[in-house]
């Protein structure tokens, strides 16, 4: 490590970012927490419609999607592990993993979607306005909300983890200073942890 | 650290580093001059959202069109609520004074992190800017008010997207900036000092850090829901397509009404400070301060809903949120009893701080008994939207939080620029402000005693002696903030040096030079088991 006689305030507090990223996780549940509320207070006003409207959600991408974000957290868990263990080509190929299985999701998602645009179901479409309930329009407005919002964090967990990555090659990221990988396996957790919820809700309560 | 001795002694403004200039302060990721670009940047929005409070006055100083006309009325107030709410009491004295103090009072160089604490305030910026362009671009100034209430906002025709995006970012700003504080409380204290001996300006900020942490990411969903109705017609708050318009302002009162304590604790934690400062003598009830800022910080999640008694809510509701919002009240009483009690057989130094402090006291209680006029149930349906709750509100946000920003400028003013204003300019700048208060703000009471609604451009025959004398208190109002303004600005630059410790304070930022220097403290201080922040002998 070189010396610099830089004076920005360079100290290193692996407790400090942990704590940091814990509290930004809290606003995150706050964020979709506003949204489960919502889905929960509708589905109760219009259990029928949201019973008919879930029907039309292909259970077996919804599936496949799990496995694969929860694959993708196991692997970026052992990324971390491996780190410790000072294994740097581990911790690469691990979070290449995680970065591909993320981006698998992604390329479902984006067929799922693809598949209901085609069906002409999107948000404010004039076919689910002619069509459908209104308890079936909030299902596909809540759907299209939350599941896009999740796909939004995908892509801010991917991008945190590519950094990380970049780090761990650099050698910025190591075993002493673990903890921006460890804080892009935190996020990625609870990325995964909201589909774990959303999986149910939408797919499965029918 | 790498800092070398010699490099500390320069104190923060005039320490040249990798860049000079105008960049050197706005890519500094020093504490103190983050917290005097925010202080910069916030005097100037006030003034902005002064001058439209200004043009409403005056368009109320006769009844029908005085100066603008109800379209254009509609947009004044909602901007002018928008920018003082979101812009300046929100940020205001935790991204201020906060910023500037809270790491020295603690014994710290800076912030935990220092990089996102500079992200915060260029998130505030083009928050700002957003907001800003939705007023000259496109089709109209947003008309809905502040608050944004489907489903008018997104039927209006105005331009109202960059407005609520600008929201959103500003409240993203407030997010990261409690964040950064609760790391930095948490990691940063210097040895010896425990929580119990924490500044009570530091304990507030804690507890106003955990509000900005949990309520803003609320009332980011939400605003984010109201632009994806306005581009898509989801339906989620549209009743025409089976959502749930009520649903809207609860969420939105879930995340503003905690938002009023984001405004209010700190400012009651800067006079904590001041007032046994100038009472030289130990603040009555520490303990005490402390249990009622996180009462406060906790039970203020849980009155929401005395916004909206007359929006359609269950008896059962109304009872619940009645009671609590009685509660909240509680611990808010207790600190004006503690501040009172400060005072009592104290060796008290009459200077302009402790003038703004003793008229925060007064302003304050008046706002927060005329909140349990507006708590109670059978009151509020009388007084509901009329302009009782704008003198309720001006009195409690204006006067709480304002009245407190003044002191804590007129109080720090002397640590942060190293220089002394005119205390007799300050003085008379108070008593022009003070009387302008309450002629601004009183009559509001009365008239919507009387049935004057708000947010209204016009008005009955018989309101026009009571909006007369509010629009003459706006202007001796303005001539005080001219005043102090004018004085403040002219002896940051030219008034005499002064020593580091003028009012004989016992907090660490007292026993630091002024202007602190680059990092602060040449060492880490060490706090001794029977030092404390408000030791006075």
């Amino acid at each position: 490590m070189e010396k610099t006689t830089q004076i920005t305030h360079d100290h290193y507090d692996a407790e400090a970012s942990k704590i940091g990223m814990w509290l930004f996780i809290f606003t995150e549940l706050l964020l979709f927490g506003v949204l489960f509320i919502i889905y929960a207070v509708y589905r109760y006003m219009n259990s029928d419609a949201f019973h008919l409207a879930a029907e039309e959600l292909d259970r077996f991408i919804g599936t496949l999607n799990t496995v694969l974000l929860l694959i993708s957290s196991m692997t970026i868990a052992m990324a971390t592990t491996a780190l410790q263990k000072k294994n740097k080509k581990l911790t690469l190929l691990l979070s290449s993993v995680t970065v591909l299985l993320g981006i698998l999701f992604l390329v479902n998602k984006y067929f799922e979607w693809g598949l209901k645009f085609s069906h002409g179901i999107w948000p404010g479409s004039e076919h689910m306005i002619e069509t459908m309930s209104q308890g079936e329009i909030l299902f596909f407005g809540l759907y299209f909300i939350m599941t896009g919002l999740h796909a939004l964090h995908i892509i801010i967990g991917l991008v945190i983890i590519g950094f990380a990555m970049v780090g761990v090659n650099k050698g910025k990221v190591n075993s002493n200073r673990p903890s921006l990988l460890e804080n892009a396996g935190l996020y990625w957790h609870l990325v995964d942890l909201i589909w774990i919820f959303l999986f149910p809700l939408f797919y499965l309560i029918t | 650290m790498h800092t070398t001795h010699a490099e500390n002694e320069a104190n923060y403004l005039k320490y040249k580093g990798k860049y000079k200039g105008l960049l050197g302060w706005i890519l500094s990721t020093d504490h103190k001059r983050i917290g005097l670009l925010y202080l910069y940047s916030i005097g100037t929005m006030f003034i902005v959202g002064a001058l439209l409070g200004l043009a409403m006055k005056f368009e109320l100083l006769a009844p029908g069109k005085t100066i603008m006309n109800a379209q254009t009325y509609n947009a004044t107030f909602t901007v002018h609520g928008v920018i003082m709410i979101f812009m300046i009491v929100v940020p205001g004295l935790p991204a201020v004074f906060g910023n500037f103090l809270m790491p020295i009072m603690i014994g710290a160089k800076d912030v935990a992190f220092p990089k996102l604490n500079l992200l915060s305030w260029y998130l505030y910026v083009a928050g700002v800017f957003l907001v800003l362009s939705a007023l000259l671009f496109g089709s109209g100034t947003p008309d809905t008010g502040w608050t944004f209430y489907a489903p008018y906002s997104f039927k209006t025709g105005t331009n109202l997207l960059p407005a609520v995006f600008g929201a959103f970012v500003l409240g993203f700003s407030s997010i990261l900036t409690g964040l950064n504080f609760l790391v930095t409380i948490h990691r940063l204290r210097c040895p010896g000092l425990k929580w119990t001996k924490l500044p009570l300006f530091v304990w507030t900020l804690y507890g106003t850090a955990w509000i900005q942490l949990l309520a803003t990411p609320v009332v980011g969903i939400t605003l984010v829901l109201i632009a994806l109705e306005r581009v898509f017609g989801v339906g989620i708050f549209d009743p025409a397509l089976g959502g749930d318009p009520i649903l809207y302002q609860h969420l939105f009162w879930i995340y503003s009404h905690p938002a009023v304590y984001i405004m209010i604790l700190p400012a009651m934690g800067a006079i904590s400070e001041i007032i046994p400062t100038f009472s030289q003598k130990h603040v009555f009830g520490y303990k005490a301060i402390i249990a009622s800022t996180m009462a406060i910080a906790f039970v203020g999640w849980l009155v929401w809903g005395h916004h909206m008694y007359t929006a359609g809510m269950s008896g059962t509701a109304q009872y619940y949120f009645s009671l609590l919002t009685f509660i909240v009240a509680i611990p808010s009483a207790i600190k004006v009893f503690n501040w009172i009690s400060t005072m009592y057989k104290g060796s008290i130094n009459i200077q302009t701080p402790f003038y703004w402090a003793v008229s925060f006291i007064f302003v304050f209680m008046i706002g927060g008994l005329s909140g349990l006029v507006l708590g109670a149930l059978s009151t509020n349906v009388y007084v509901h939207d009329t302009a009782f709750v704008v003198g309720h509100f001006h009195y409690i946000v204006f006067g709480g939080t304002g009245f407190s920003f003044f002191a804590a400028i007129h109080y720090w003013f002397p640590k942060i620029f190293g220089r002394m204003y005119d205390k007799a300019w300050a003085n008379i700048g108070w008593l022009v402000f003070f009387i302008g208060f309450l002629a601004l703000y009183t009559p509001m009471f009365y008239l919507g005693l009387m049935g004057m609604p708000r947010r209204y451009y016009d008005y009955l025959e018989e309101f026009h002696g009571g909006n007369i004398l509010s629009t003459f208190g706006s202007w001796i109002l303005a001539t005080g903030l001219i005043i102090i303004i004018t004085n403040l600005v002219r002896s940051a630059r030219k008034g005499p040096k002064t020593e580091s410790n003028p009012w004989h304070g016992k907090t660490l930022e007292w026993s630091v030079p002024s202007p602190p220097p680059l990092e602060n403290f040449d060492e880490i201080p060490v706090i001794a088991e029977d030092d404390g922040p408000y030791n006075y002998k």
